[in-house]
């Protein structure tokens, strides 16, 4: 619990240890904020769409402000909450993460302001022209929409910002390896190099698209683009970064939460082979989002299913191992019967509550994202509705949820203050729960209705009438999440002004049933790893690819908002 | 090293069936594609946006029988409508649809079937499927296309008797 009681020593301890690593807490602490700011900003326009389904126009209050109205409060709902929130939070999270559990800090810290740097600039060029209405393209960008070039590069550069972060966790794997030469990597290390490997190799894709089709051509360097090769490179990008978000979360729920549900990780090798395969089958599956796009064959899209599939294997090896860890804590507190242990766990601690409700919708969602991979089946709910309704529960809930979960011990942590309150932090946890369970579930059901996704509903002429009594239900679901919201931010505002002082300790990372000496060596060698995903991606892309680059026609841009 | 054994046979136990479903659920996608034929789009070729009004099929967009019960309809998506905005067929009738768009990237999803393609300058999307049950059926744009995007709709219309077919 937030009050765990801790001898002196340990505190003294503890106070030493958090001195070693002041500049790696400050950028965490830093990209947590901008992080949680982009969400805050983000998060009160996706209130507003749902209001706008049922005829509540909010837009035009604030025209003086916002002139582009439902699509410009789109475009800096997706951009913000999936590309600033995300990102800024991952990499203060795999910073901490990393330092913490090599137990030594960032190999230079040098490097580390710069990574912060570069992806502050970035975010305030992109920021400038999405607030003045000229890239109102939402945050997938495709072309021949056309955008300030200012977006493009600032986009870039939050990216390359990202990469410097693995070189640093590089380094001090190498600083590790040589004072530690026969120890297995400690596991959310491993899993928080693996994570900055798969993106850096993913965002191959996106870094291609700007650099050589968007930006020259935004500047009017290039006549035209081609608008499907950009958007293969997009996806190329596009699936793998919803393993970016995801993957932090994984590193709570496998390090943190069995710990928190007072017990240990069922295996670790298990973990280490899930991760692995993450690496592997992230990238090399990314036309599953082009089933319906023309100019791809058939058969590149089918094998793309294929691999999806494949990348749901260790999507359960995580479900199977994280819900074992939760029942070795529910029994280790005294928990008893098939499912009764449930009752034992620790309800009343908010991290923990935040990061489980997190985890049951992710299993729908999951289920939902399973229907969306299966090929024609994906005709049924593509771009409708049902797509919005599936990633509220991934990126929506399972990643942010629990990232909100994470805070609730480690912003105490970080910044030596008691959480304000944990009561609070729980009601907050359900409230989230219970809204997005409704606004999923109804924005799903509309999805079947064929309800298009990205359109200004309450502004069609004729508004389909077997969609209007769920309309309404959408706007309730959004409006339990916005209380949850303010509940979040009060909460955080609080802790971090009027917390009481204090020395909270950091959530020990958790301990394994199953260590990592029970699995091969060669789980720790990223070697042959990186080989069979580089094959993998050349074998599923570059037919595609060359084909696409021998065909490319130069479609001129257009602003059509 | 007893409790090792039976967590060793939990782990077996769950990725045993982790395998089995998802390669059940890919062979029922691959029947039901190649065999049942629910196709999705695939490499119907290119043509040139500024071109249009000079390239067969896209000069003349509109509805063609081909054969009795077996039409083609040619679409043009463009800021902010469908060419033909409105469709009528008879029930029975088996349509393919070919399209593509003059400006930003579309969609085209037709409510109720499996009509459901981006539309891509520079691309042609392709399908075909039959439509049975009489109606009125909306067809939507649904890729963000611009400030008028949500005014994008069109209409299928399925009439019951076997009639001549009409478009505009
Ligand atoms: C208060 C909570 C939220 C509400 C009420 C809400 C509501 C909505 C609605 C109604 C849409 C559909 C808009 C459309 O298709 O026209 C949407 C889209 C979206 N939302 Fe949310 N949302 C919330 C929070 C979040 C969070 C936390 C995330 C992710 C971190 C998120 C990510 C997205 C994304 C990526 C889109 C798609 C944007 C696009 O199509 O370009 N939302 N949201
Ligand atoms: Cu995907
Ligand atoms: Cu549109």
């Amino acid at each position: 619990m937030a009050t765990a009681r801790v001898s002196s020593v340990s505190i003294t301890a503890e106070r030493a240890e958090v001195g070693v690593f002041a500049t790696e807490y400050r950028l965490t602490g830093l990209n947590m904020l901008i992080a949680f700011i982009a969400l805050a900003i983000g998060g009160l326009f996706g209130v507003m769409q749902a209001l706008q389904y049922n005829g509540i126009d909010l837009y035009k209050p604030i025209s003086p402000i916002l002139r582009g109205g439902y699509y410009q409060g789109l475009a800096l709902h997706g951009v913000l909450n999936v590309l600033v929130f995300t990102t800024f939070f991952i990499i203060g999270w795999l910073t901490f993460v990393t330092s913490r559990s090599l137990g030594i800090p960032l190999a230079s810290r040098a490097l580390g302001w710069t990574t912060f740097g570069v992806m502050t600039s970035g975010l305030l060029i992109a920021a400038l022209p999405l607030l003045l209405n000229n890239a109102t393209v939402l945050f997938t960008f495709y072309p021949p929409l056309k955008a300030d070039p200012l977006f493009y590069i600032g986009l870039t550069l939050v990216v390359v910002g990202t990469w410097l972060l693995l070189i640093n966790q590089v380094m001090m794997l190498r600083q590790w390896r040589a004072a530690n030469p026969t120890a297995r990597i400690p596991l959310p290390a491993f899993m928080a190099i693996v994570t900055m490997t798969m993106w850096v190799i993913c965002t191959f894709g996106v870094a291609t698209e700007m650099l050589f089709l968007l930006i020259p051509w935004s500047l009017g360097l290039a006549p035209g683009t081609d608008p499907v090769l950009a958007r293969t490179l997009f996806w190329f990008t596009g699936h793998p970064i919803v393993y970016f978000w995801l993957l932090p979360a994984y590193i709570s729920w496998y390090n943190f939460v069995p710990q928190q549900a007072g017990g240990r990780l069922f295996s670790d090798p298990m973990a280490r082979v899930a991760f692995i395969l993450f690496l592997i089958l992230s990238t090399p599956i990314g036309m599953h989002h082009q089933y319906t796009d023309p100019g791809i064959s058939e058969i590149w899209k089918l094998i793309h299913a294929i691999f999806t599939f494949g990348v749901f294997f260790p999507s359960l090896l995580t479900f199977f191992n994280v819900v074992a860890s939760l029942e070795n804590g529910g029994r280790a507190r005294g928990g008893k019967g098939w499912l009764v242990w449930v009752f034992s766990l620790p309800w009343r601690e908010p991290s923990f509550t935040t990061q489980v409700l997190a985890m049951i919708l992710f299993a729908f969602g999951g289920a939902g994202g399973l229907i969306n991979a299966s090929y024609n089946i994906n005709l049924v709910v593509h771009n409708t509705s049902w797509i919005s309704g599936h990633f509220h529960l991934t990126v929506g809930t399972a990643v942010t949820l629990s990232f909100m979960g994470i805070t609730y011990w480690l912003v105490p942590h970080l910044t030596g203050r008691r959480l304000w309150s944990p009561t609070m932090a729980l009601v907050q946890a359900w409230t989230w729960f219970i809204g997005m369970g409704i606004f999923a579930h109804w924005m799903h059901m509309l999805g079947l209705l064929s309800m298009p996704r990205r359109t200004a509903i309450g502004a069609m002429r004729e508004i389909h009438p077997e969609w209007e009594p769920l309309l309404p239900m959408v706007a309730v679901g959004a409006i339990i999440m916005f209380i949850s919201a303010i509940l979040y931010y009060l909460n955080m505002v609080l802790t971090i002004t009027a917390g009481k002082k204090d020395t909270v300790p950091m959530v020990p990372f958790a301990r394994a049933v199953s260590g990592p000496e029970d699995g091969p060596r060669v789980l720790d060698n990223f070697k042959p790893w990186l080989a069979i995903a580089f094959t993998l991606i050349v074998i599923n892309y570059t037919p595609t690819l060359i084909r696409l680059v021998s065909e490319m026609q130069f479609i001129p841009g257009i602003r059509s908002w | 090293m007893n409790r090792k054994y039976l967590g060793y046979l939990f782990e077996i136990a769950w990725i045993l069936p982790s395998v089995a479903v998802p390669i059940a659920f890919m062979v029922a996608i691959v029947i039901t594609a190649f065999a049942v034929g629910i196709a999705v789009p695939g490499d119907a070729g290119r043509v040139d946006p500024k071109a249009l009004s000079t390239t067969a099929p896209f000069d003349q967009p509109g509805l063609r029988e081909l054969a009795p019960g077996r039409y083609e309809a040619v679409v043009i998506a463009q800021l902010f409508n469908f060419s033909p905005g409105e469709i009528e067929i008879p029930a029975g009738s088996k349509v393919t649809f070919i399209v593509t768009s003059r400006d930003v990237i579309h969609g085209y999803k037709i409510e109720k079937s499996p009509i459901n393609m981006m539309v891509i300058p520079g691309q042609i999307s392709r399908m075909t499927t039959t439509f049975d049950t009489p109606g009125e059926y909306y067809i939507y744009c649904h890729e963000y296309c611009g400030a008028g995007h949500h005014l994008m709709v069109g209409k299928l219309i399925v009439t019951p008797a076997k009639t001549a077919s009409t478009n505009r």
